[in-house]
């Protein structure tokens, strides 16, 4: 180890070496005026004998150095000495690349933490949910589970969890909280361990009901706890039942939802006490969310789909009411299997790849930069090469400015990025659930930037190599840097053109998305939302018993209706264009066998009170409304849409006094029709048949009450809460308006649009700044042969079209590939965005005038630069 | 860097020059030029300055030594000598170098080589 010591020497070292060489070249000359040369002669004489001096110090001096390295060293600060010449360069390479790696930063780690990164429990990669056969929902029954858990011989213990909601009390006021049920086996097949006291046991299970025991995740501990290491043992009341605290869960666990993380989590043994009614028995029922485990240490995933599904065949031969068709597949936890997963999977790749062009574009906007800075600086590369300097040192000179340049932007890019994910991560983007957006920038997105800046630097920083290779240093000091005019398509051309067409294709997507939206904005929903508060309660959660609901419910509405402003209250289960739905079976009504292979098809099923209808503006097209007549002790009826009498009942005018059953058997008879609406939570779903049934005869503890008033509902807020206070004061409920409600379903549109509109608008920037940079760069190399033609009378037209011609040229043809790219891409951004198409002439329109105006804007300072030449000025210069 | 040695005859040539300069006396870096041109009747026309990488090469690889002195003209001068491991480096180098040497005759003189 004896390089500390040496840096320390080398200055001598160095100096050493100088004055040797020094003391040569004197001896030398001193010999030759001996010999009877002038003094001057003799000096140069020995000059050239000795050879390039600097050079041949700079190989002495290598010697003692880590060469490469330092050299590196020099040629960092060499390049720090230029950025500091032209700031405003560096300036604006820097930010054009931290805009666009932190672009793809963000997208990314989108993308990792949605895909990539398996859940966030201990070896979470062999972690798998079961999805049964096909069927993109991977419910299953409680039994059902049950028997999948201990005949298999696959996985290490199969847990399974279920999303509810219930009324926790822990003081005085009772709060509305998220949880998961969860099966005894949970924590430990997950292998999670607590963050204090301890957590729920498969020991803890005896039967329905027998363990009323609760874990407090680390977050809700923290912010309805406030920390207290006390609560352990504590009760609190769960829909009014006595529970106890037993712990609290680790903070980096949230749960087995990406998205969507649980408050608490309560053993699923006392649903009943949840939800108000056990499905512990129900084989037929399927409501278990999701079903997971970690596969056994070498079991391959076709070993374990066989093997479930030899439980599936056992399944099917033992219930062969409940259990047909029962195979099974595996699937990634956490994004609710093949239900959620393509959509998101298609658009994240897809703006990933939108990402990835505009970092392509950058590239090319600072490509064609570097190009031109060469050629300002060929007579500085000149002369370095006339001094000795090898081409390959200068070529790493400028690989070592682009590398400096990109890493910077990149750790600028980085650093914004990280702060928009911290926020986005912490976003609670809906009110009423606690959301968990796993998008925490990890090594991975680090590595995945410092990747993407090393790429775009050699990129952008190769560009002007061969301008390098091919300069010839005498031409260029003997005749100044070439301003040769080629018209021959350059790179730079190219580039320009695939910028172009880049940012073409950006802006022809974000305004396909921005319509789509604003036209999903305005279509009939079957509803109408404005004007109207959502009130969400649930009288589980109070402790009503089912026979007690319906007449509290019908206190709520009639107290409600006395509020002034109030036009009309209405109940429904669910509201439609909510985040949950609930699809049933249709059977026609000579049905005996309830087996969902024998039904008609499927309905999206609503209870609605009597005065639903009219309170969400829902038109009746034929029939009758319900009316509170239609109740327990009279014949069952169900108000249907247009879509179901069209598909259930060919004649559609009959459909009306026809009857159908549903899954438990009950005969249903059709009293009236409604029009269609919107009702999943994707505004670009094809018409759904709905029914609607009379909460009086299907009564439901969870139900929203639909007030609408003439004025501002936001101002109705305080007096709706009073109300229920005085009613119930032990009653949770969650109060928003019907629009705040529907963005929910609107999520999907506006996060697709904003993202579009982000890089839509960062294309457009780049592009301005690249046909800048373009204009400006061939206005200020031609401007003698500009003056000249000015000089030989030449027309304002006719100077611009010398100076700028090329520059729109290249532009309209980027365009018109962009634009054309652009249509084709929106096809899959129709998946997403309600009514994206790319076909209305609005868009066409929009998109050709916004790249003209870019032309424009971006050409305009050089254009005036071209016109204001003063052909005097120039032609008397050199 | 790596073409440090373009100027020599081959790579080391100029290194084993020197050293075998300054095994029959210590001299400083104009007096080795002078030696290395007169030695080979100016056959090798040695740029002058290419000699100082290689006495910092042999300088940091310690198989010579240099100290600062007057010359016999009385000119300060830093003169090198050679060390103990420079001289085993030297005999290596001539051993290796005269293999080659023959190696190199033997097959640009096809005629001896058919006779041995």
């Amino acid at each position: 180890m004896n390089w500390i010591p040496q840096i320390f020497r080398r200055r001598k070292l160095y100096n050493e070496l100088s004055e040797e060489i020094r003391l040569h070249i004197e001896e030398r000359t001193e010999q030759l005026v001996r010999e009877g040369m002038s003094a001057t002669e003799a000096e140069q004489t020995a000059r050239r004998a000795f050879g390039n001096r600097t050079l041949l110090e700079e190989r002495s001096r290598e010697v003692w150095q880590w060469p490469t390295l330092e050299s590196i060293g020099a040629d960092v600060r060499f390049a720090l000495r230029q950025f500091r010449r032209s700031p405003g360069f560096a300036f604006a390479a820097i930010v054009t690349l931290a805009l666009a790696i932190g672009a793809n930063a963000v997208v990314f780690a989108v993308l990792n933490g949605f895909f990539l990164r398996p859940l966030n429990v201990p070896q979470g990669q062999s972690l798998y949910a079961i999805q049964r056969g096909n069927d993109p929902y991977i419910v299953q029954s409680y039994p059902d589970y049950l028997d999948l858990r201990d005949r298999n011989r696959s996985f290490d213990g199969l847990a399974a969890y279920t999303i509810s909601q219930a009324g926790i009390v822990t003081g005085n006021d009772p709060s509305h909280a998220w949880l998961y049920q969860v099966s005894g086996n949970y924590f430990d097949a997950l292998g999670i361990h607590p963050y204090m006291g301890r957590l729920i046991h498969a020991s803890d299970e005896h039967g329905p009901n027998s363990a009323p025991y609760i874990v407090l995740s680390y977050a809700y501990w923290h912010s309805h706890f406030h920390d207290d290491r006390g609560v352990v043992g504590r009760s609190v009341l769960l829909n009014k039942h006595p529970f106890t605290v037993l712990g609290v869960s680790p903070p980096e666990f949230r749960g087995t939802l990406l998205i969507f993380s649980p408050d608490f989590f309560v053993p699923m043994v006392n649903s009943e006490q949840i939800d108000g009614e056990s499905f512990l028995n129900a084989r037929g029922t399927r409501w278990v969310f999701e079903v997971l485990g970690h596969l056994k240490p070498g079991v391959t995933q076709a070993q374990a789909t066989a093997d479930l599904d030899s439980v599936g065949s056992y399944l099917e031969k033992t219930y062969p009411r409940d259990d047909t068709q029962s195979t099974f597949s595996l699937v990634r936890p956490g994004l609710h299997g093949d239900f959620v997963a393509p959509a998101v999977r298609a658009f994240l790749a897809g703006l990933m790849v939108l990402a990835g062009l505009i970092l392509l574009a950058a590239c090319a906007n600072l490509g064609s930069l570097f190009a031109a800075r060469a050629a300002d600086r060929g007579r500085e590369v000149a002369l370095r090469l006339a001094l000795g300097s090898t081409r390959t040192r200068i070529l790493r000179q400028l690989l070592t400015e682009a590398l400096l340049i990109s890493l910077a932007g990149g750790a600028a890019g980085l650093v914004a990025s990280v702060m928009l994910l911290r926020r986005l991560s912490a976003w609670q983007a809906f009110p009423q659930f606690p959301m968990n957006i796993p998008v925490r920038p990890d090594a991975t997105v680090y590595l995945f930037a410092l990747l993407l800046a090393l790429v775009s630097g050699l990129l952008f920083g190769i560009v002007p190599v061969r301008q390098v290779f091919k300069s010839n240093p005498y031409e260029i000091v003997k005749a100044g840097s070439s301003a040769r005019i080629g018209r021959k398509l350059t790179v730079r051309d190219l580039l320009l053109v695939l910028q172009v067409a880049i940012c073409g294709v950006l802006v022809t997507s974000s305004m396909v998305a921005v319509r789509g939206l604003a036209r999903s904005l305005h279509t009939n929903f079957g509803f109408e939302p404005q004007d109207t508060l959502l009130v969400n309660t649930n009288l589980a959660m109070a402790g009503y018993p089912p026979d007690k609901m319906p007449a509290m419910q019908k206190r709520m509405m009639n107290a409600m209706q006395t509020i002034p402003g109030v036009t009309s209250v209405g109940l429904v289960d669910i509201p439609p264009l909510h985040m949950g739905w609930n699809p049933s079976y249709v059977f026609s009504n000579r049905a005996t066998d309830m087996r969902p292979p024998n039904a008609e098809g499927q309905a999206i099923e609503y209870r609605i009170s009597p005065e639903y209808l009219q309170a969400a503006k829902t038109v009746l097209l034929a029939g009758r409304n319900f009316s509170w007549h239609d109740d327990a002790n009279a014949p069952r009826v169900a108000v249907v849409n247009r879509e179901f009498a069209r598909k259930f009942f060919a004649n559609r005018s009959q459909a009306v006094g026809a009857n159908f059953k549903i899954t438990d058997g009950t005969l249903l008879q059709v009293v009236g029709i409604v029009e269609d609406g919107k009702y999943t939570a994707n505004l670009a779903e094809d018409p759904q048949p709905a029914m609607f049934l009379p909460l009086g005869q299907f009564p439901s503890g969870e139900t929203y009450l639909v007030i609408r008033s003439g004025r501002d509902p936001q101002q109705l807020v305080a007096a709706v809460r009073s109300t229920l206070r005085d009613l119930d004061p032990g009653l949770p409920a969650f109060i928003q308006t019907w629009n705040e409600e529907m963005n929910g379903a609107l999520f999907a549109s506006r996060m697709a649009t904003a993202s579009l509109g982000v890089l839509g608008v960062m294309g457009a920037m780049l592009s301005i700044t690249g046909i800048f940079g373009m204009a400006a760069f061939s206005v200020g190399k031609r401007l003698r042969e500009l003056g000249i033609r000015i000089a030989l009378g030449a027309q304002r037209k006719e100077v611009l079209y010398a100076a700028l011609g090329r520059a729109f040229k290249l532009l309209a043809i980027g365009s018109a590939a962009g634009l054309a790219l652009g249509l084709l891409a929106t096809r899959v951004l129709a998946y997403i965005v309600y009514q994206a198409t790319p076909r209305d002439p609005l868009v066409l329109a929009g998109a050709v005038v916004t790249m003209a105006l870019l032309g424009v804007v971006a050409t305009w300072i050089p254009a005036q630069r071209a016109l204001s030449v003063n052909p005097l000025v120039l032609l008397r210069e050199d | 860097m790596a073409d440090t040695n373009s100027r020599d005859l081959f790579p080391g040539a100029l290194e084993m020059m020197i050293l075998e300069s300054l095994r029959r006396q210590p001299a400083h870096g104009y007096a080795l030029v002078q030696h290395i041109q007169q030695r080979s009747n100016n056959l090798l026309q040695v740029e002058e300055g290419s000699l100082y990488p290689a006495l910092q090469r042999l300088l940091k690889a310690k198989l010579v030594k240099a100290e600062w002195g007057l010359s016999s003209t009385n000119r300060r001068v830093r003169t090198y000598q050679i060390t103990a491991s420079g001289l085993r480096r030297l005999e290596q180098q001539i051993s290796s170098f005269e293999r080659m040497f023959q190696g190199i005759s033997l097959v640009l003189d096809p005629g001896e080589a058919r006779t041995s």
